[in-house]
C-alpha cells in the first residue's frame, strides 16, 4: 500500500472538507458535523490497516510500524476530541465557522504526522510549524472575546520565538555536520561545545511545544484563552506529537551525547514537576489548573525518556496513550459544563454530584486516572514509567517525583472533594448531554479501564519501540 | 480412573448464586430468592452425594488399599516463581469428601429451614446471598488443594460469618457480636498466616500432597532447627493451629462463640455447629502427618482439646440462654475431637484417635444443626432465648419435642444412638494414651448429659408457664430439616466409619470396645438422671446446689471472668500503656512533620506566583535565559 497513507488520508478529507464547506449556505454550516467525523473515524479505522514500512524522498520522509502506530494513537485522540466539540460547535457564535475547527485541525494533524515521519531536520521543521501556526489560529478562534484573541497572540508570538531559537539551533547542526538526514547526522554528533548549544537550542523549541519548565509560561493564559476543546487538544494531542518526536530524536540522532541530554533532562524533570504542581495547587480555574497540571504529567512523560532503554521509549509511549485518554475525560467534562453554563472555576462544582452525578464521576475517574491510583489506566502508565527510570539507577529522582505525585494527588483531590463532599446552595443546575458528549465521555472512561489491563496493548507499542543501547 | 472435575460445581454453584442473590436480589419477590438459593444448594447436596459415592464404592482404591488422595481440577492462579506458585483447585481424599457431604447436607436444611424461618425479615434475599457466599467459601476451604487456597478461603468463611451474625445489623448487640468474631479469628489467623509462611518457607511448596506425603519435606526441613527448645517446625505447627483453636473456639479463643449466636439461628446451626467451627478440626487433621511429626505440637493440640471440653462443659450447666448453652455445648464437643486428635497416632489402629475425631465431627454435625434447628423452632413460637421463661411446651410443639430428644439422646452418648458410637471411640483411644485424660472426658460426658437434659426438662417439662400466645408448631419447611436431621441422628452412628476414613486412608476394623462403653453409658445415665431429679418439675434443688457450690458456681455463670480479662488487658493494658502513646506520636510528631510540609509547600507555592504574571515579554525573557542558564551549565560547567 502507499507509504504515506496517513498524511494522504487526513489530506483527502481535509480537501473533501474545504470543497464541501464552500457550497454550504451559512446558515447550514453545522451539517458538515457529522461526516467530519464520520471521515476521521474511517480514517483512524484505516490506519490501523497493518502498511508497509519504506522511505520516501531520498530519506527525508520514512515510515515504519512505530510511527504508524503513534499516527494511529494521535487519531484515536483527535477523533475523541471531534465527538468532544460537537456540543460547543452547535453553539450560535460558532455556527457559521464550524468547518474551520475540523479543518485547522486536520491541519496540525498532517503537520505532526509529518513530524514524526520525518528523516530529515528540514522536513521535522516543516512539520513543526504546520502543526503550530494553525493552532494559533484556532486559539483565537472565539477571537470576539478578549481572552481567547490574547490566547492567540500569545501563542504565535512565543511559539515563533522559540522557532526562531529551535531554528537556529539547526542551522548549528548543519554548519557542524554538512547534512540534515536524521541518519547521516548521529555519527557526527560528537559532544563539540558548538553542537552542545545546538542541541540545546533544538530541545528548547521541543521543551516549548512539550511545556517544560522554563518553556512552559504560555501554557496557562492560553489554556485559560482558548476554547475548552482547543485547550484539549492543546495539551494531549500537540503534546503527545510532541513527545513522540523528540523520544525519537534523542534516541537516534542524539544517541551519542545521551550523558548531556540525560542529565538536562534530569534537571528539567525536577523542575517540571515540582513547579507544575506547585503553581497546580493555587488555581481556581480549572482550565488553568488543567493547564499546570498537564505540565506536571509532561515531566512525568520524561521520566519514561531518561530511562533511555526499550523500557523507557515504550513507558513513555504508553503513558501518553494513557494520558490522552485521562485528561480528554478530565477536558471533555470541562468542556460540557463550561458550554451549559459557563462556569470554570473549582468553587462552582461544589456539590456537582448532587446535580450531575455521572459527569461528576467520569471527572473523578479521570483525576483519579490522572493522580495515579489503581486500577485505573495512569496507575499502570506512571508505575511503568518509574520502573523505567529506576532501571537506570535515578533513584533520587524518583523519590522527588513521588513526593510529587503525593501533591498532584493533594490538588486532585480537591476537585473531587469540592464535586462530592462541598455543599452548595446553588450547584450548577441539572442538564442533559447530547449523545456525543457522552460517547466521548463514555470512550475516555473505556481507555482508562481497559488500557492497564490489556497487557496486549502494552507488548505491542514493546516490540515496536527501542532504546539507545 | 473417573473424571472427578465435575466438583468443581460443587464450588461455582453456589458463588453464582451469591453474586446473582446479590446483585439482582432484590428485584426478585423475596420468596424467590429462598427458593433459588435452596435449589442451587439441593443441587450441589446431590453432587456431593454423587462424589461421596465415586468416591467410596466406585474408584478403585490404590495399589496398596488405601483411598487414593488426588486433584479432581486443579488450575495455577498465581506464578510466583518457577517454583512457589499458588494454585486453586479441589482435592479428594477420604475427610474431604466426608466434609463436603457433611456442609452441603447441613447448609441445605438451613437454607430450606431458613425459607421459613426468616420469613417476613427485611434483607431476605440478603441473608440467602450471604448463605451461598459462606456455602462457597466453606467448601473451597475443605476442598483446598493448597494450605494458601485453603488460608484464603479460611478467610472468606471468617467474613461470610461476621456478615450473618451481624445480619441483623440494626442490633447492638449482633453489632458488637460480629465485630468481636471478626476480630478475635483475625487474631488467631495471624498466627495462622505466620504459621503458613513458616512451614512453606522450611519445605518451599504449599501442596498438601507433597506436604502430607510420605516423603514430605516437612519431615526433615526444619526438624532440627531449634527455639525456644522447640524445633522450627514443632513452632510453626503451633502457629497454625493457633489459627484452628480460634475458628474452632477453643480455649482462650473461645470468647467470639457464645456472643456468636446473636445471629439468626439457622446461621447459628450452620456455621457455629456444624460446619465453620469445625475448621480448625480439619485443618489439624488436613496436615495431620506434619502434627505427628512433631509430637510437641500435637500434645498442644491434646491439652488445649481436653482443657476447653471440660470448661465450656461447666460452663454450659450454668447458662439460661438455650443458644448459649448449645455454643457451649459445640465448644466442648469441638474441645473432645482436639483431643481424640491429639492422642491419635498415625496408621492402623494407632490413628483410632483420628479417626474417631472424624467420626465425632461427622455425628456432631447432624445432632447439633438439628439442636439448634429445634431450638431456632422454639424461639420462632416463644418469642424469647430463655430457658427459665419456657417450660411445658411438649404439647404444643410434638415434632419440634421428640427431633429435639432424639438429639440430646445422641450428644449424651445413649446407644445405638449416633454420639454414643463416636464417643465410645473417643474414649476408648483417649483410654490407651492416659488414664488421667481419660477421666476427664468422662467427666465431659456426664456433663454433657447433664446440660443437655437440663435443657430438654426445662424447655419441654419443667414448670407450666403461660405464654401471651399459644406456643404453635412451626412452618413445614421449618420441621422437615428437624425430621430428616433427626434420622440423620439416629442412623449415623451405624456408619462403619473406619472402613472409609482413617489417618492414612487405609480402611480397617474398629470394635466397639464394651469395656469402654459400659462405663460411658452409665455415667451419662447418672448425668440424665440428675438432671431429670432437678428440672422434671420445678423444685429449689437447682439453686441449693447452685449456692453450695458457692463461688465456683457463680465464676461459672459468669464464664469464668474470661471476657472480663479479655476487657482487662485490651482497655486498661493495651489501650492505655501501648495505643495511647502511639496516638500520640502520630498526632504530633508524624502529623506535625507532615503539616510542616505541606505548610511550606503551600508557602512555595504561593511565594513563586510571580513567575506567572502574563506579560509576554517576562515569558520570553525567563525562555531565553533558561536556553542560556542550560547553555552555561553543559557547556562550560559539565564538561570542564
Amino acid at each position: 500500500m502507499l507509504i504515506m497513507r496517513h498524511e494522504l488520508l487526513l489530506i483527502t478529507i481535509t480537501v473533501i472538507l474545504l470543497i464541501v464547506e464552500i457550497f454550504l449556505p451559512n446558515t447550514q454550516k453545522h451539517k458538515i458535523i457529522l461526516p467530519a467525523i464520520l471521515l476521521m473515524a474511517a480514517v483512524t479505522l484505516v490506519g490501523f490497516i497493518p502498511g508497509t514500512p519504506g522511505v520516501l524522498f531520498g530519506g527525508m520522509y520514512q515510515s515504519t510500524a512505530l510511527t504508524m502506530m503513534l499516527k494511529n494513537i494521535l487519531n484515536i485522540g483527535v477523533l475523541i476530541i471531534f465527538i468532544q466539540s460537537v456540543d460547543w460547535l452547535k453553539q450560535d457564535q460558532n455556527k457559521e465557522k464550524v468547518s474551520e475547527f475540523f479543518i485547522l485541525i486536520l491541519s496540525t494533524l498532517i503537520g505532526m504526522n509529518y513530524m514524526i515521519s520525518s528523516g530529515d531536520f528540514l522536513m521535522f521543521y516543516l512539520g513543526l510549524e504546520l502543526a503550530t501556526i494553525p493552532i494559533a489560529a484556532l486559539a483565537a478562534y472565539e477571537r470576539y472575546k478578549e481572552k481567547s484573541a490574547e490566547a492567540g497572540v500569545k501563542l504565535i508570538f512565543t511559539s515563533a520565538l522559540s522557532s526562531g531559537i529551535l531554528l537556529y539551533g539547526l542551522s548549528m547542526i548543519y554548519g557542524t555536520t554538512g547534512t540534515m538526514y536524521f541518519a547521516d547526522v548521529a555519527p557526527l554528533i560528537t559532544g563539540a561545545p558548538l553542537q552542545v548549544l545546538a542541541f540545546i537550542f533544538f530541545f528548547t523549541g521541543m521543551a516549548f511545544k512539550i511545556s517544560l519548565v522554563p518553556f512552559h509560561l504560555w501554557t496557562a493564559d492560553v489554556y485559560e484563552g482558548a476554547p475548552v476543546n482547543v485547550a484539549s487538544y492543546l495539551s494531549v494531542i500537540s503534546k503527545g506529537a510532541a513527545v513522540f518526536i523528540l523520544t525519537i530524536i534523542l534516541y537516534t540522532v542524539f544517541a551519542k551525547i545521551v550523558v548531556i541530554w540525560s542529565q538536562m533532562l534530569y534537571i528539567i524533570i525536577i523542575l517540571t514537576i515540582t513547579v507544575g504542581n506547585l503553581f497546580a495547587m493555587r488555581q481556581q480555574n480549572l482550565k488553568r489548573f488543567l493547564a499546570f497540571s498537564s505540565i506536571a504529567q509532561a515531566g512525568f512523560i520524561l521520566l519514561g525518556i531518561i530511562g533511555q532503554s526499550q523500557l523507557g521509549m515504550t513507558t513513555a509511549i504508553y503513558f501518553v496513550l494513557v494520558y490522552i485518554f485521562s485528561n480528554l475525560g478530565a477536558f471533555g467534562v470541562v468542556a460540557i459544563i463550561s458550554n451549559r453554563t459557563g462556569k470554570e472555576t473549582i468553587n462552582d462544582y461544589d456539590g456537582l454530584y448532587r446535580t450531575n452525578p455521572k459527569l461528576s464521576l467520569v471527572m473523578m475517574l479521570a483525576l483519579f486516572s490522572l493522580a495515579g491510583i489503581p486500577p485505573l489506566a495512569g496507575f499502570f502508565g506512571k508505575f511503568f514509567l518509574f520502573t523505567a527510570a529506576g532501571k537506570q539507577g535515578y533513584f533520587i529522582l524518583l523519590l522527588i517525583a513521588l513526593l510529587n505525585t503525593i501533591i498532584s494527588l493533594y490538588y486532585y483531590l480537591l476537585v473531587i472533594k469540592a464535586m462530592l463532599l462541598n455543599s452548595n446552595d446553588q450547584p450548577i443546575a441539572k442538564f442533559k448531554s447530547d449523545c456525543y458528549t457522552r460517547l466521548g465521555l463514555v470512550l475516555c472512561v473505556a481507555g482508562m479501564a481497559v488500557i492497564g489491563f490489556a497487557s496486549v496493548i502494552y507488548e505491542n507499542i514493546f516490540n515496536l519501540s527501542f532504546g539507545i543501547f | 480412573m473417573i473424571d472427578f472435575s465435575f466438583t468443581a460445581l460443587i464450588l461455582l454453584i453456589p458463588l453464582f448464586m451469591f453474586v446473582v442473590l446479590g446483585l439482582f436480589g432484590n428485584r426478585f419477590k423475596p420468596l424467590v430468592s429462598g427458593i433459588a438459593g435452596t435449589t442451587g444448594l439441593f443441587v450441589m447436596w446431590v453432587l456431593s452425594l454423587i462424589t461421596a459415592y465415586m468416591y467410596f464404592f466406585v474408584l478403585e482404591k490404590a495399589v496398596d488399599g488405601t483411598f487414593q488422595k488426588f486433584l479432581a481440577v486443579n488450575m495455577r492462579w498465581l506464578t510466583l516463581t518457577d517454583k512457589l506458585h499458588i494454585d486453586m483447585g479441589v482435592l479428594l481424599d477420604p475427610i474431604s469428601v466426608m466434609m463436603l457431604i457433611v456442609i452441603t447436607t447441613v447448609s441445605f436444611m438451613a437454607n430450606l429451614y431458613s425459607i421459613g424461618y426468616m420469613k417476613g425479615e427485611k434483607g431476605y434475599m440478603r441473608f440467602f446471598s450471604f448463605l451461598s457466599l459462606f456455602s462457597f467459601s466453606m467448601l473451597g476451604l475443605v476442598v483446598a488443594t493448597n494450605i494458601f487456597q485453603m488460608y484464603i478461603f479460611w478467610e472468606l468463611v471468617g467474613v461470610s460469618s461476621y456478615l450473618l451474625i451481624g445480619f441483623y445489623y440494626t442490633k447492638d448487640a449482633a453489632v458488637a457480636a460480629s465485630k468481636k468474631a471478626f476480630i478475635v479469628t483475625r487474631f488467631a489467623d495471624l498466627g495462622f498466616l505466620i504459621g503458613i509462611l513458616m512451614l512453606s518457607y522450611l519445605t518451599g511448596t504449599f501442596d498438601f500432597i507433597t506436604l502430607t506425603g510420605p516423603d514430605s519435606p516437612a519431615f526433615t526441613s526444619g526438624q532440627g532447627v531449634w527455639f525456644l527448645g522447640l524445633s522450627t517446625m514443632t513452632w510453626s505447627m503451633i502457629f497454625i493451629f493457633m489459627g484452628g483453636a480460634g475458628k474452632s473456639a477453643m480455649f482462650p479463643l473461645h470468647i467470639w462463640l457464645p456472643d456468636a449466636m446473636e445471629g439468626p439461628t439457622p446461621v447459628s446451626a450452620l456455621i457455629h455447629a456444624a460446619t465453620m467451627v469445625v475448621a480448625g478440626v480439619y485443618l489439624v487433621a488436613r496436615l495431620f502427618p506434619i502434627y505427628v511429626s512433631t509430637p510437641v505440637a500435637l500434645d498442644v493440640v491434646m491439652y488445649v482439646g481436653a482443657f476447653s471440653s471440660i470448661f465450656a462443659a461447666i460452663i454450659a450447666c450454668t447458662q439460661y440462654d438455650i443458644k448459649r448453652v448449645l455454643a457451649y455445648s459445640t465448644m466442648s464437643q469441638i474441645g473432645m475431637m482436639m483431643f481424640a486428635l491429639g492422642i491419635s497416632g498415625y496408621g492402623g489402629h494407632e490413628g483410632l484417635g483420628y479417626m474417631a475425631s472424624m467420626f465425632h465431627l461427622f455425628n456432631h454435625a447432624f445432632f447439633k444443626a438439628l439442636l439448634f434447628l429445634g431450638a431456632g423452632a422454639i424461639i420462632h413460637s416463644v418469642h424469647t432465648n430463655y430457658m427459665n421463661e419456657m417450660g411445658g411446651l411438649w404439647k404444643h410443639l410434638p415434632i419440634t419435642h421428640i427431633t429435639f430428644l432424639i438429639a440430646c439422646l445422641a450428644i449424651a452418648g445413649i446407644p445405638p444412638l449416633s454420639g454414643f458410637f463416636s464417643k465410645d471411640e473417643i474414649l476408648a483411644a483417649g483410654l490407651e494414651k492416659s488414664t488421667f485424660l481419660y477421666l476427664v472426658m468422662m467427666i465431659v460426658s456426664g456433663l454433657t448429659a447433664f446440660y443437655m437434659f437440663r435443657l430438654y426438662f426445662s424447655i419441654f417439662w419443667g414448670k407450666q408457664t403461660q405464654y401471651e400466645h399459644t406456643p404453635h408448631e412451626a412452618p413445614k419447611t421449618m420441621t422437615i430439616p428437624l425430621l430428616f436431621l433427626a434420622v440423620g441422628a439416629l442412623l449415623t452412628g451405624l456408619i462403619p466409619f473406619s472402613n472409609f476414613v482413617t489417618s492414612d486412608r487405609l480402611p480397617f476394623v474398629a470394635h466397639l470396645e464394651i469395656w469402654v462403653a459400659i462405663p460411658a453409658v452409665l455415667i451419662a445415665l447418672v448425668g440424665m438422671v440428675i438432671a431429670t431429679l432437678f428440672y422434671r418439675k420445678e423444685n429449689n434443688l437447682p439453686e441449693k446446689v447452685f449456692l453450695a457450690l458457692g463461688g465456683f458456681s457463680k465464676a461459672a455463670y459468669h464464664k469464668f471472668y474470661i471476657d472480663e480479662l479479655y476487657l482487662f488487658i485490651t482497655k486498661k493494658i493495651i489501650f492505655n500503656y501501648i495505643s495511647r502513646p502511639i496516638a500520640w506520636f502520630d498526632r504530633h510528631i508524624v502529623d506535625g512533620t507532615m503539616n510542616g510540609i505541606s505548610f511550606v509547600t503551600n508557602e512555595i507555592s504561593f511565594r513563586i506566583r510571580k513567575f506567572q504574571s502574563g506579560q509576554l515579554q517576562q515569558y520570553a525573557l525567563v525562555f531565553v535565559s533558561g536556553a542560556l542558564f542550560l547553555a552555561l551549565i553543559f557547556i562550560y560547567l559539565w564538561t570542564n
